[in-house]
């Protein structure tokens, strides 16, 4: 089993929807959830705020702290589920009953789940190939 | 046959094989790989093994199972990398060892999938599909497609990758997806072909991926030989393929199908093409390829362009656009349509199709424009309709046809007048 993000960017701008259809939408959510539940492909969820999102970075000995989320793109990172799934297909699957349910696109991304190690050998390999095509 | 011969044929399911047993892309490329260098050196005296294929997977597995072994010895996180995922790599460690069952004809079906998932980009999936499928090597495939190698290298390596860590499935999808995921698989293997028959320009390798194309065609005709629209690509390539020898002259320059000296077709490719063709019509699950392959059918007993039977290529055509209702679709119906009803009722069709951003930037618009304003002796617009033809193609074949065809018309330079 590998463990899938399931990403809901939400526009700044709230979309043109109708409160009845928002509700209905947030009951879709839930109806969602439980089905993740009801299998055991449910890891964790949530939703964010994007536009009460802070960035801190550091500069020199200091550090700054910026009022906004870190792209300066008009989508954010809204909500997110993590889902555990067999193999892509399935998580896809998954993403088409959660893109019904909040009628926002999904985007689906894996755990990177090499531990540092194998990160660290893998970046040594890239940075050898890199310099060797110099 | 040669070593060179057999990895031609062989390759793509070696490697689809030995993906199943190991679980992972590199791994089998690698042991496969490795097998070709093994049978390089000992071929020539031990004399040729008499399934090649078998020999090559075998020996592989044999590779890859030592290897592991010792990695597994050495570092057993990373043995455990190369085992990797599902069902394929439990597969993989109880058959791994199990000599009998050499090649499961499914494995190259089930790799062509994965190569072809939605998941994928187009130009991925059809450099995947040309790497493990075809066994075209990187620097090949970059120049069939005239990108730089490092593009295409980090294009493979990126699709791969992603194959990995998304787990894309090894499998052949079910009945219920399979019409939904077969669309991008014969897509990839059209536009493989589609690439080399577009450029007559004089060169080898492009001519190679129409080859290509319908070997691959071929297998996924022979895998899948309850699909009708698998069968039609494969008579659609076919039928296309048996004209080559008369598409282009030896100086190079481009024939249109009026012109063309028909006893230069190929007639074992057209009398294969059709065959299948009369099963599909008897199968009668039409769909938009096995609809071409008709059309091109219907070309291929025509004793002449003008004794061609353009009603029944008309009446095709409107079959095609019910079904694929694309502006492309509509413009080769006008011009099947100049031909039973004459070329002023063809261009009012084609007429009927320029509106912006519909087929503005298609060169094949203006050109056939071009043609039916000629015909009509409009020399003038015929001129300015070759023009913008011109300036919308870069192959230099087309480019040149079209300036003989200007030529023909006897008017000055349109940017001129």
């Amino acid at each position: 089993m590998t463990q899938y993000l399931l990403a809901v960017h939400h526009a700044d701008a709230r979309p043109d929807i109708p409160p009845e259809e928002w509700r209905q939408s947030f009951t879709d959510v839930s109806a969602f959830i439980e089905k993740l539940r009801d299998v055991g492909a449910f890891v964790f969820a949530g939703g964010l705020l994007p536009e009460s999102a802070t960035v801190v970075r550091q500069s020199g000995a200091d550090f700054v702290i910026t009022d906004g989320p870190y792209t300066e793109t008009k989508e954010h990172l809204g909500g997110f589920w993590v889902i555990s799934a067999a193999d892509l297909d399935a998580a896809l699957e998954w993403a088409k009953l959660a893109t019904v349910a909040c009628r926002l696109p999904i985007e689906v991304s894996p755990f990177d789940e090499r531990d540092a190690d194998e990160l660290l050998t893998e970046l040594q390999d890239e940075q050898g190939a890199w310099r060797s095509a110099q | 046959m040669t070593v060179e011969a057999v990895f031609r044929r062989e390759y793509g399911r070696c490697v689809a094989t030995l993906i199943r047993f190991l679980g992972d892309i590199d791994a089998a490329e690698e042991a496969v790989q490795d097998a070709f260098t093994v049978a390089v050196a000992r071929w020539p005296s031990d004399g040729q093994p008499p399934n090649p294929g078998a020999w090559i997977v075998t020996t592989a597995r044999n590779r890859a199972i030592d290897r592991l072994r010792r990695e597994s010895v050495r570092d057993e996180r990373h043995a455990q990398a190369h085992h990797l995922y599902g069902a394929a790599a439990q597969a993989a460690g109880d058959d791994a060892l199990a000599p009998e069952e050499e090649t499961v004809p499914d494995d190259r079906l089930r790799l062509i999938f994965t190569c072809c998932h939605p998941a994928l980009n187009q130009p991925a999936q059809v450099a995947l599909t040309l790497r493990l499928l075809g066994g075209l090597e990187t620097p090949e495939i970059a120049r069939a497609f005239l990108v730089p190698e490092a593009t295409m290298a980090q294009r493979i390596v990126r699709a791969k990758r992603k194959i990995k860590n998304a787990r894309l499935p090894y499998r052949v999808p079910a009945e219920a997806e399979l019409p939904a995921r077969l669309q991008p698989v014969l897509a990839v293997v059209y536009l493989i072909f589609n690439e080399g028959y577009a450029a007559t320009a004089n060169s080898l390798i492009r001519l190679d991926l129409c080859v290509e194309g319908i070997r691959l065609a071929r297998v996924l005709a022979e895998l899948m030989p309850d699909e009708p629209e698998a069968q039609g690509l494969l008579a659609l390539l076919l039928l296309l393929h048996a004209r080559s020898a008369a598409r282009v002259t030896a100086d190079g320059s481009l024939v249109r199908l009026a012109e063309q000296d028909r006893r230069l077709w190929d007639r074992d490719l057209i009398t294969e093409g059709q065959s299948i063709v009369r099963a599909c019509v008897q199968r009668d699950r039409p769909g938009p390829y096995q609809i071409q392959a008709a059309i091109n059918a219907v070309h291929s007993v025509a004793p002449s362009f003008d004794r061609t039977e353009w009603r029944a290529i008309l009446t095709l055509y409107d079959q095609l656009y019910a079904l694929t209702p694309t502006p492309v679709v509509a413009l080769n119906r006008a011009v099947a349509l100049a031909e039973v009803r004459g070329p002023a009722a063809g261009l009012a069709a084609v007429d009927d199709l320029r509106s912006p951003g519909l087929l503005d930037s298609y060169y094949l618009f203006y050109a056939s424009r071009a043609d039916l304003l000629r015909r009509l002796g409009r020399t003038t617009e015929a001129a300015a309709a070759y023009a913008a033809a011109r300036a919308l193609t870069a192959n230099p074949v087309e480019r040149a046809f079209l300036d003989t065809q200007r030529a023909t018309l006897g008017v000055s330079d349109p940017a001129h007048e």
